[in-house]
């Protein structure tokens, strides 16, 4: 612990894995309140309204959340990462700056319209100021993942004399083609944080037996949407990450699947623990031949193992790469097929009086969160060595001025910080969820 | 390319001070001209649906330093580092004043958070001076191009000074009377009754305290840093922007006397953007001095980024801009004239 990189990347890590449980929420949120605002003034539905009216004010507590604990990651490229913001900020630059621009000025301006402008704009109107916070929300994150597409799969620059990189593409940068599918799976992972919550919310109320009709109305639209975005999740976003890792970091595949040895028709483990002195895996449960086909589409197919790489390549914390991405697809996995049922249940007309199943929803609600982080760490601990991969190592982007004692300090301070914020988020989730959709009925005067 | 980025880059610092320095200067006032559960959420009220807005300035110009800038975006944010990390947590502890305030409708609860979000929104101004005051008196930059400065030494105004010296903090006080003033002129303009009164009486005290404290930092201003007048000898045109400054503190002053509360505000925007603009004038092209040996400042040809990501920026940039002062003026428009106490349970 008194090594400056490794305090460096976990205040990194710390500060953004705690940060990205508000804007998944959120993401997730801004797109089901739009669908309820807009199905609530096509239907003139009083429910409808209740519902969207409700969810916003979760929206805006968890936004501020977002907020508050999002301004610490900009400022971190500069404190903490001056040697990568010098060699890298030709290029992010771009996209960290039109995030400020573009997605930071539409969200916030809207954001202050939609909550508290029902009752000085009209129906039509206020709808719109809800979806240009979405746009905002959804847009944000576009540039956030270009940049860290830019990362993971450097385009579009060259290098200058000094060593640092320069932009010599625009477009290259912006239409990475790392960015669709790490976008598309971003998002709908995002909104299936959000219908499991509003799934969650909605069994709590049922088997309560409190605010029935809203309960109902967000166990419908949870699981629904809860179906919907986890099979995107899966297929095609997933599958279609999980291709670019096999062709441009294939070293971190391996890491991922726990492959120590290349092999033809390489298995799928499903469960199994990563031994590193010993370099193989215990206690494996695995699908023969099922990587090789899920990889590459053939039985047969030969995959490279750890043991094709030089060992300085080897992404330096593989365990926890492996145990992040099992995380991420067993959860994925157990969300479709709980919403699977969940949807079927309700077309037998048998779901809002089953209550094993209103449990399983209302308990599903931490793991999507779970499962989000997990992917993001997925990624992340999957470009290592790398900052930007093949160009900058992780131990070279560092601030070389700020201390291992300097930034623990920090560190310390923003746990102890996080950590407050963390109980009064859910003392005041908690308190509205308790009071109930029953307050947000009346349209503000 | 350097000047129009250099420019573009202390444009949108100034807007952010201008917009957030009126929330910020509500919040150093909050206790005071407000007093009952009903006071302090007029004041709230005012600022709370466009104080997010105003932040995402900071976020803006930050990400616009970052961009067109990125060494000295790098220098300085990791030399900085301790007051950064303090400007932080104070930012985040003030926003959750003005957030969860309205959450509880308890008197512990809201009588927390507004000692909170006053607290925050007061350290805050006092550290932007400071910072101001670290930029103009320079910082022990090494050969490689970065430093790294504690929160402070031995409070003199030396090569190897820390954040907080006299002069930094003489700066602090400036900006803690100025933002002050500005936003009880504000608090002023939108309110009426006993808040309005009293936002009046504390505008005419910061505004005297501006004019002392902004004159003795003047004053201070030769012994900590030579040839700040040199680009005004070499470009006369310069002197608009002291000008700026100097008209904009009488009719702060002038305005108020005759009760054109509004007007006053603009006023003090005026003052505080002629301070801003001035500096910079007569900073460029430095933007980070060294306080040692002069060579190793850190200047807008050293630090600029390269020329085809400037070209491709400046026209993203400007599309930007033209949305988002769309959106401020829908969003002030909507937000016009006094604000009005919500019921308890809307609003903040």
């Amino acid at each position: 612990m008194d090594d400056a990189v490794t305090i460096h990347r976990l205040h990194f890590a710390f500060t953004a894995a705690y940060h990205y449980i508000f804007p998944q929420l959120t993401m997730g949120l801004a797109l089901l309140i739009v669908i309820l605002k807009g199905l609530a003034l096509r239907r003139g539905d009083n429910l409808l309204h209740r519902a969207a009216r409700f969810w916003a004010k979760i929206f805006a507590l968890s936004f501020a959340m977002g907020v508050v604990t999002g301004i610490p990651m900009e400022f971190q490229f500069g404190t903490n990462w001056a040697r990568f913001s010098t060699f890298a900020g030709g290029v992010i630059g771009q996209t960290l700056a039109m995030e400020g621009m573009f997605a930071f000025f539409l969200e916030s301006s809207f954001l202050g319209l939609f909550i508290f402008g029902e009752s000085k704009l009209s129906p039509k109107a206020h709808f719109a100021t809800g979806v240009m916070v979405f746009l905002g929300a959804w847009l944000s994150a576009y540039l956030i993942v270009a940049t860290n597409a830019w990362m993971q799969h450097p385009v579009g620059y060259a290098m200058n004399a000094d060593g640092s990189v320069r932009l010599t593409d625009y477009w290259a940068l912006l239409l990475n083609g790392w960015i669709l599918w790490q976008y598309l799976h971003t998002m709908a992972g995002a909104v299936v944080t959000g219908a499991i919550t509003l799934g969650a919310v909605g069994a709590y109320y049922l088997l309560a037996g409190r605010d029935t009709d809203d309960g109902r109305l967000f166990v419908r639209t949870g699981v629904i949407a809860g179906l919907v975005s986890s099979i995107l999740v899966a297929f095609p976003t997933g599958d279609g990450n999980g291709k670019l890792v096999a062709t441009h970091q294939p070293v971190a595949l391996a890491a991922m699947e726990g492959l120590f040895e290349t092999r033809e028709g390489a298995p799928l483990v499903i469960i199994g623990q990563p031994d590193m002195e010993k370099l193989r895996l215990d206690n494996p449960i695995h699908i023969p031949r099922m990587l090789s086909f899920l990889t590459y589409f053939r039985w047969e197919a030969e995959v490279r193992g750890l043991d094709a790489f030089p060992r300085e390549d080897w992404p330096d914390n593989i365990p926890l790469l492996y145990y992040s991405y099992h995380m991420m697809v067993g959860l994925g996995t157990i969300f479709i097929a709980i919403t699977a049922l969940g949807t079927l249940f309700l077309r037998r007309g048998r779901l809002f009086t089953s209550r094993t199943l209103l449990w399983v929803l209302m308990l599903a609600f931490p793991f999507p969160f779970i499962a989000n982080t997990a992917g993001w760490m997925t990624a992340e601990l999957a470009r290592q060595p790398w900052l930007v991969y093949g160009l900058l190592r992780t131990t070279d982007g560092t601030s070389l001025t700020v201390s291992a004692g300097n930034g623990l300090f920090t560190l310390l301070g923003f746990l102890g910080l996080y950590f407050v914020i963390g109980v009064l988020y859910l003392f005041l989730l908690l308190r509205l969820i308790q009071k109930g959709p029953g307050h947000s009925s009346q349209r503000p005067a | 390319m350097e000047i129009l980025w250099f420019s573009i880059v202390a444009f949108m610092i100034i807007m952010y001070v201008v917009l957030d320095g009126f929330d910020l200067g509500a919040g150093i006032i909050h206790l005071i001209a407000a007093r009952t559960n009903a006071e302090r959420r007029m004041v709230l009220n005012a600022i709370g649906p466009v104080w997010d807005g105003n932040e995402v300035w900071l976020l803006a110009a930050g990400g616009t330093l970052y961009f067109a800038f990125p060494r000295l975006y790098a220098s300085s944010f990791s030399g900085f580092y301790l007051p950064l990390m303090i400007v932080l947590w104070l930012l985040i502890l003030r926003a959750l004043g003005i957030e969860l305030r309205h959450q509880v409708h308890h008197p512990l609860w809201t009588s927390f958070w507004d000692r909170a979000f006053s607290l925050g929104s007061l350290l805050l101004a006092v550290f932007f001076g400071a910072a101001l005051g670290n930029v103009v008196r320079g910082v022990p930059l090494g050969p490689d191009g970065y430093f790294f400065a504690p929160l402070w030494t031995t409070f003199e105004v030396q090569p190897e000074a820390g954040i907080l010296d006299w002069f930094t903090v003489t700066m602090g006080l400036v900006s803690l009377c100025t933002l002050t003033m500005h936003g009880s002129t504000f608090i002023a303009a939108k309110t009426e009754g006993p808040v309005n009164d009293r936002a009046r009486t504390i505008a005419t005290w910061s505004w005297w305290g501006t004019l002392s404290t902004s004159v003795a930092a003047m004053a201070a201003l030769g012994a900590v840093r030579t040839g700040l007048w040199d680009n005004y000898t070499h470009a006369g045109w310069g002197y608009v922007f002291p000008l700026m400054a100097a008209l904009g503190l009488v009719g702060v002053r002038a305005f108020m006397r005759r009760r054109h509360d509004r007007i006053a505000f603009l006023c003090s925007a005026i003052f505080i953007a002629g301070m801003l603009a001035s500096t910079a004038f007569g900073m460029y092209p430095v933007v980070l001095p060294s306080s040692g040996d002069p060579s190793l400042s850190l200047t807008v040809h050293t630090t600029i980024t390269q020329e085809y990501g400037l070209a491709v920026g400046i026209i993203w940039w400007a599309i930007a801009l033209l949305l988002a002062v769309g959106y401020f003026a829908f969003l002030f428009r909507t937000f016009r004239g006094k604000v009005r106490v919500p019921a308890e349970g809307e609003g903040y």
